[in-house]
């Protein structure tokens, strides 16, 4: 096995002896370098994903109330000092509740654009790869399910199965996974014809270790857009979701389950109500936007403008 | 052209194979202890029903493959839905009732997004890089990540507060009252469109870039045509064809966002019919529109396609 075509293994040629892994941290040091030089609203908009995810970890130390905490007293408070967001009809710290409300979405988000990802990979890397009927028919099937809108699945699939976190974030992983391979798909199309696919085809490679050592890693950029991509849109579809009392069930605090909800008749003696979860929805799902099409520009110029 | 368009259609047949497969396995994934928890919690739609009963009436009681053909052959030959099991009407004449009052919510939907869209697209494009480019690109940035029940929902209380003036709820329609019903359904459907809107801008403005770029744009600046004429008539028809077919295949973001817009709203279309349903477990009805609407999706995209072939001589000929 000396024949080494594939750009993965050409870049990795001194012969210096280097502690794993330090290779991949230069690399994104200097993408986030060029990030913050040549996209600053895309680096400020990972900043701020930073900070949801910070807040996300540690709202359990940063709350200075528990989410469910219900003071008769406190309530229908508006923003004070002593309640940064005011307080609900039940006298609930609407911060707390908010930043509680960050923990879930961290949690969903991130394990339903992980698993998203991986079944984007898996189906698109087979079918792009493989090619010819089977490839016929996977995407014949992408198309119908590409047909039913993603809530409406959701909706179905919730009421089906009864609303809980693993339904909503296996459904989410599903649903957005097979949307997702079509870019998968046709980024292994263009690297199968390659001269070192073909090289290692000739020598006999194994289909499972060409796919491993040779197509997965060439497609690992859109991949990784993907992924980013995929986290502001589970963030919006749970929502949207909980906002139709068919997500993560109450009292947990979902910033779509906020709006909706006995909370909704108080907006009215309570705006504010209205405003936090709506805004750290905006924000979160801007950040993750721009985050992602500044990364999509540095990683893979092809798909610029393609959203 | 004609051979284009049966190509197209034929296509079509394995997609609608599998949609009617995906619409079928997803609700048949009922697990056993649901009609168990139906009949135990006095369940609306399962309250006059024996549990054999429920069973048969949810076609729960044969072999999976057998319900399927059953189920398909029912639909194919006699337009058969079903029958919902809480008003016992045919789903049928129900989605026959909702499915005009989403198509107009959709529409207009579809008409607001692109009058707004489109000449801040152009107006971006042809300003490339001014302060009034980044302002619009901001801007479609923003309203793709606003959620549009926080804006639904916003629009409900504010006005109210700081006016005394809230959005009519209450449903007119468009046989009764053709004017009123336009005047309630404008401002649901404007917020429904700002998503496909943002989206709109910002193909409009990628593909606006392009064709400017193009040689045949140089000969009519170079013929000393005036820019809104280089503009207008040259270079936005070329854009705005692949702009038609990229919008097309955004169906799916109206169809779902008017899910939410209808249940804030109160607009008896077909994304308020789903939400009754799911609350009641009403599993025929469930089934209708979901097909229903996956169906629709994929005629409005195959219009899209066709269109398009009438559009672009290119693909005529192609």
């Amino acid at each position: 096995m000396t024949l080494q075509t594939s750009p993965s293994a050409t870049l990795a040629a001194p012969r210096r002896r280097v502690f794993p892994g330090a290779r991949l941290a230069h690399r994104v040091w200097r993408l986030t370098t060029r990030m913050f030089r040549e996209k600053p609203l895309g680096a400020a908009g990972g900043v701020l994903f930073l900070v949801f995810l910070f807040c996300g970890v540690f709202a359990d130390v940063l709350a200075p109330h528990d989410y469910n905490e219900i003071n008769p007293i406190e309530r229908l408070k508006s923003p004070s000092w002593a309640f940064p967001f005011g307080t609900d009809n039940l006298g609930r710290d609407v911060l707390s509740r908010c930043l509680y409300g960050a923990q879930l979405s961290v949690i969903i988000s991130l394990s339903a654009a992980t698993l998203a990802t991986l079944v984007s990979l898996v189906i698109g890397v087979v079918s792009g790869y493989l090619g010819g009927r089977i490839d016929m028919l996977v995407q014949r099937f992408v198309d119908a399910w590409m047909s039913f809108p993603d809530l409406v699945i959701l909706i179905v699939v919730v009421s089906v199965m009864g609303p809980s976190m693993t339904t909503v974030i296996l459904t989410l992983g599903l649903l957005l996974g097979i949307g997702g391979s079509r870019i998968v798909r046709s980024a292994v199309v263009s690297v199968r014809e390659n001269m070192y696919v073909h090289a290692a085809q000739s020598i006999g490679a194994s289909t499972p270790r060409i796919l491993w050592k040779h197509i997965v890693p060439n497609v690992l950029p859109p991949v990784i857009v993907l992924f980013t991509t995929r986290i502001g849109a589970v963030i919006l579809a749970e929502s949207g979701l909980a906002f139709l009392g068919l997500g993560v069930p109450p009292p947990a605090p979902t910033w779509g389950g906020m709006l909706t909800g006995t909370g909704r008749q108080f907006m009215f003696q309570g705006p504010w109500l209205a405003l936090a979860p709506g805004l750290c929805l905006t924000l979160v799902v801007y950040a993750t936007n721009v985050f992602g099409d500044a990364l999509r520009d540095l990683l893979d110029p092809r798909m610029r403008g393609s959203r | 052209m004609s051979t284009y368009a049966i190509r197209r259609l034929l296509g079509l047949i394995p997609t609608l194979f599998f949609a009617s497969l995906i619409v079928f396995v997803t609700v048949r994934l009922i697990p056993g202890d649901v009609i168990d928890m139906m009949l135990s919690e006095n369940d609306i739609s399962a309250q006059q029903l024996s549990r054999e009963q429920l069973l048969a009436t949810l076609g729960l009681d044969k072999p999976m493959w057998e319900q399927y053909l059953h189920w398909i052959t029912g639909i194919v030959s006699r337009g058969d839905l079903g029958h919902s099991l809480w008003a016992g009407d045919s789903v049928w004449d129900q989605l026959a009732q909702r499915l005009p009052v989403s198509f107009e919510l959709g529409l207009i939907a579809l008409v607001f997004a692109l009058v707004l869209a489109v000449p801040i697209g152009v107006y971006s494009a042809i300003r490339q890089d001014t302060a009034g480019d980044y302002i619009t690109r901001s801007f479609s940035i923003l309203l793709l990540a606003v959620p549009s029940f926080w804006v639904g929902t916003m629009v409900m209380v504010f006005p109210s507060i700081w006016w005394g003036w809230s959005p009519p709820v209450e449903f007119v329609r468009f046989a009764d009252d053709p004017l009123q019903n336009l005047k309630n359904m404008l401002l649901p459907a404007a917020v429904l469109g700002m998503g496909l809107s943002a989206v709109t801008m910002r193909m409009t403005r990628t593909m606006t870039l392009e064709v400017l770029r193009q040689d045949y744009i140089r000969t009519a600046w170079a013929k000393g045509l005036d820019e809104r004429r280089v503009v207008w008539r040259h270079a936005l028809r070329n854009a705005l064809i692949p702009v038609i077919t990229l919008v097309g295949l955004q169906a799916p973001l109206l169809v779902g966002g008017a899910v939410i817009i209808e249940q804030i709203f109160v607009i008896p279309g077909m994304g308020l019919l789903l939400i009754d349903a799911v609350s009641q477990r009403d599993y025929p009805v469930i089934t209708g529109v979901f097909l229903v609407v996956g169906v629709a999706v994929m005629l409005i995209n195959l219009a899209v396609d066709l269109s398009y072939g009438l559009l672009d001589p290119r693909v005529r000929q192609g």
